[in-house]
């Protein structure tokens, strides 16, 4: 596979200085052509789940990019490409673990029950459409980049502190490990023994940078070893692979309060956002090479290489995502109607517990404002 | 610490306040540099990591961000974190943090979480410090939505002050005058009640002139208001408290009565508080009055290394100033 990391041409270190030498063999299970690599049959089962739910992302992901061309939803970042590093990362959390997505994981949120409606809702513009269940532990996007890091590490800090087990799942790219917020997270996490699964998708690109310019370090996973936290690269693209490893780094964080850090080598195939244009600084060839190791075909072929599936059912599975798809669609749209018909004045909800003297004042003014406008 | 009958310090106060915070709910948690075992740069904490344990205490990397963002996170958990920045001059590498996820989460998050968060920092000039320890920049958190920012300007408000801070169940900015740290003692009753946040507080009646203040300028605008006693000008003293929400309402009342409005605060004033609670009066009682309303705040400069803060910051002298112009006027 290739590598971003090959740096073979690298300066002979001198007498005292030397090269980091990061022993990593990025872990593969399940061979593009959907062979098992190794005659392992544990978690086979899952791949089945795992699978309808990576087709599922897709077309909803397919659904997504339609709808926003045709000015129905505004910007998101499409996730095509990642299902298998997201998703099998996310098969291995239990329900009480959480999840702290960076924007692109639309899969895993779909994995952990996300409702379809309520994404459309919320990519239409509509605040309404994060009406989460109190307590909820899929947490929705965060935009500034890393800056859900530290946060996760607060909140696995808190969680061990009331004696629970559950673990946090903190989702971001390769970008991401530029930030200091990525930097402080992981050192807090290693110092306090803070129980998360730090799960990069280095999906080459963060929007027109290419990881070989993102830093001069030879992997992202090496990161992590500077905080004394362990760490793994793993095909992205496999989820078999990626199941595997996030097991070791999910019972690692439950069992000992260890953080860990995996680097799941993937690629976006599609744009960085709906507003980004890809051809500007991309070689659409490298999409193509990237189309041969899609994660989703090389599942599909293990499945119908042991007769769990066949064309009839593909074709039923294909039917039942679009109906269920175009009632989520239906959903939403009707939701966004009555939406449409609530007073501007839910712009002051949600800001304290309970509203301020001088925001009670701002929203009587508005609201007198849009009586008056309506009169 | 100092013997309750003494009167305690801003210091010992704060201290006490954490010590009693911590005693009564144990999700509290303290957390930043210093403050478990060396108990905190200025004591603030001392004590705190014996008796509640370095799980609760916790001597964090030095990290601002890393320390507002792991205090975020316990709170959307079930604690009810109180994070220090060392110095509010290095908070700004929290600044992302705050604007982003501790003012934001109730409300992109629909209630679903919350962030019942205090961040304490010592904030102003006034102790002969090194560069960015002496700096008031208030307004960088009192203009985000979703947060308060709080300032007390003696020991028994700070101890009232911080208790309502740790109650609430939104974050606080709490800005602590170092100046006033060891300036003067006050006593605290034992069963002390929590302030409420978000209203002015009147600290001396008077008729002629409404002198608004807080933090460390608090007590010049008192020493400037007790001396001018003397030349027959009558000055009612209001510390606000509360940044934001600001309580404009008791300010303008007190105004309608006297006409006369003179903010003295010690940050840059352009863009200021000074600026904010002129623009409330108006509002609300333009008419009432008599002459134009004044400001002595700091200046639009990098607050002078130390050997010439005092000539940065408001003075005693240029509070009087300004209000025996207003009453010439």
């Amino acid at each position: 596979m290739s590598r971003p990391d090959d740096q073979e041409d690298r300066i002979p270190m001198t007498a005292h200085l030397s090269w980091p030498d990061p022993k990593f063999e990025p872990h593969e299970a399940l061979a593009p052509d959907g062979t098992l690599l190794e005659d392992d049959e544990t978690d086979i089962g899952t791949l089945e789940q795992i699978y309808k739910t990576m087709l599922c992302a897709r077309r909803f992901d397919e659904r997504l990019l339609k709808l926003q061309r045709q000015g129905a939803l505004g910007t998101f970042a499409p996730i095509k490409g990642q299902e298998a590093a997201q998703i099998g990362a996310a098969a291995c959390l239990r329900e009480d673990d959480w999840l702290v997505p960076s924007f692109r994981e639309t899969g895993a949120a779909l994995w952990r029950g996300a409702d379809m409606a309520d994404l459309l809702v919320t990519l239409a513009g509509w605040n309404a459409g994060n009406d989460l269940p109190e307590g909820a532990r899929t947490l929705p996007d965060t935009v500034p980049v890393a800056s859900q890091l530290p946060i996760a590490a607060g909140i696995a800090h808190a969680g061990r502190l009331r004696g629970e087990d559950a673990i946090v799942m903190a989702c971001f790219g390769d970008g991401a490990t530029s930030e200091g917020d990525f930097h402080e997270a992981l050192n807090f996490a290693g110092v306090l023994e803070a129980p998360v699964v730090f799960l990069c998708q280095n999906n080459g690109w963060a929007i027109s940078t290419p990881r070989a310019r993102q830093t001069a370090s030879q992997t992202l996973a090496q990161k992590a070893h500077a905080y004394g936290i362990p760490a793994a690269q793993v095909d992205g693209n496999d989820a078999l692979a990626v199941m595997q490893v996030t097991q070791e780094a999910v019972a690692l964080a439950r069992d000992k309060g260890q953080p860990a850090m995996i680097e799941a080598l993937t690629y976006r195939m599609e744009v960085h956002t709906t507003a980004d244009d890809p051809t500007r600084y991309r070689d659409e060839g490298e999409v193509e090479e990237w189309q041969d190791r899609d994660p989703i075909e090389r599942v599909r072929m293990l499945l119908v290489a042991r007769s769990q599936l066949d064309d009839a059912m593909q074709e039923a599975l294909e039917e039942e995502i679009r109906d269920r798809i175009d009632a989520a669609w239906k959903e939403a749209k009707d939701r966004i109607s009555r939406l449409e018909e609530t007073p501007g004045t839910a712009m002051f909800d949600h800001i304290f517990a309970e509203p301020t003297a001088p925001l009670r004042r701002q929203r009587k003014e508005f609201s007198d404002q849009e009586e008056a406008a309506n009169d | 610490m100092t013997d309750a009958s003494d009167g305690l310090t801003m210091v010992d106060a704060i201290n006490r306040a954490l010590h009693e915070a911590m005693a009564e709910d144990d999700t509290t948690a303290v957390m930043g540099q210093d403050v478990g075992v060396n108990g905190g740069v200025f004591r603030v904490t001392e004590g705190l990591i014996d008796d509640y344990g370095a799980a609760r205490v916790i001597d964090t990397p030095l990290a601002e961000s890393g320390i507002v963002g792991l205090a975020i996170g316990m709170a959307m958990n079930g604690a009810r974190p109180i994070a220090e920045m060392q110095f509010s001059g290095f908070s700004y590498y929290a600044l992302a943090q705050i604007e982003n996820h501790a003012a934001r989460i109730r409300w992109r998050t629909r209630g679903a979480h919350t962030v019942p968060l205090v961040i304490r920092m010592p904030y102003g000039a006034g102790v002969r410090a090194l560069e960015h320890h002496s700096e008031s920049r208030e307004v960088f958190y009192g203009h985000m939505p979703g947060l308060k920012t709080v300032i007390p300007a003696t020991p028994a408000r700070a101890h009232a002050l911080l208790h309502a801070a740790i109650r609430d169940p939104d974050p606080v900015i709490f800005m602590e005058p170092k100046a006033v740290y060891r300036q003067m003692r006050e006593p605290i009753a034992d069963d002390a009640e929590p302030a409420q946040i978000g209203t002015s507080r009147v600290v001396r009646r008077g008729k002629d002139l409404t002198l608004v203040s807080y933090g460390a300028m608090l007590n010049r605008a008192l020493e400037a208001a007790e001396t001018l006693a003397a030349e027959d000008i009558d000055i009612e003293v209001i510390d606000i408290e509360t940044i934001a929400p600001l309580d404009a309402e008791t300010i303008a009342k007190s105004v309608g009565q006297t006409g006369r409005l003179l903010i003295v605060n010690e940050a840059p004033p352009s863009y200021g508080a000074a600026g904010e609670i002129a623009m409330r009066v108006i509002e609300q009682e333009f008419y009432a009055l008599r002459v134009p309303i004044r400001r002595v705040c700091g200046w639009d400069v990098h607050v002078p290394f130390f050997a010439r803060e005092q000539t940065y910051l408001p003075s005693v002298d240029r509070i009087r100033g300004a209000a025996r112009g207003m009453m010439a006027d």
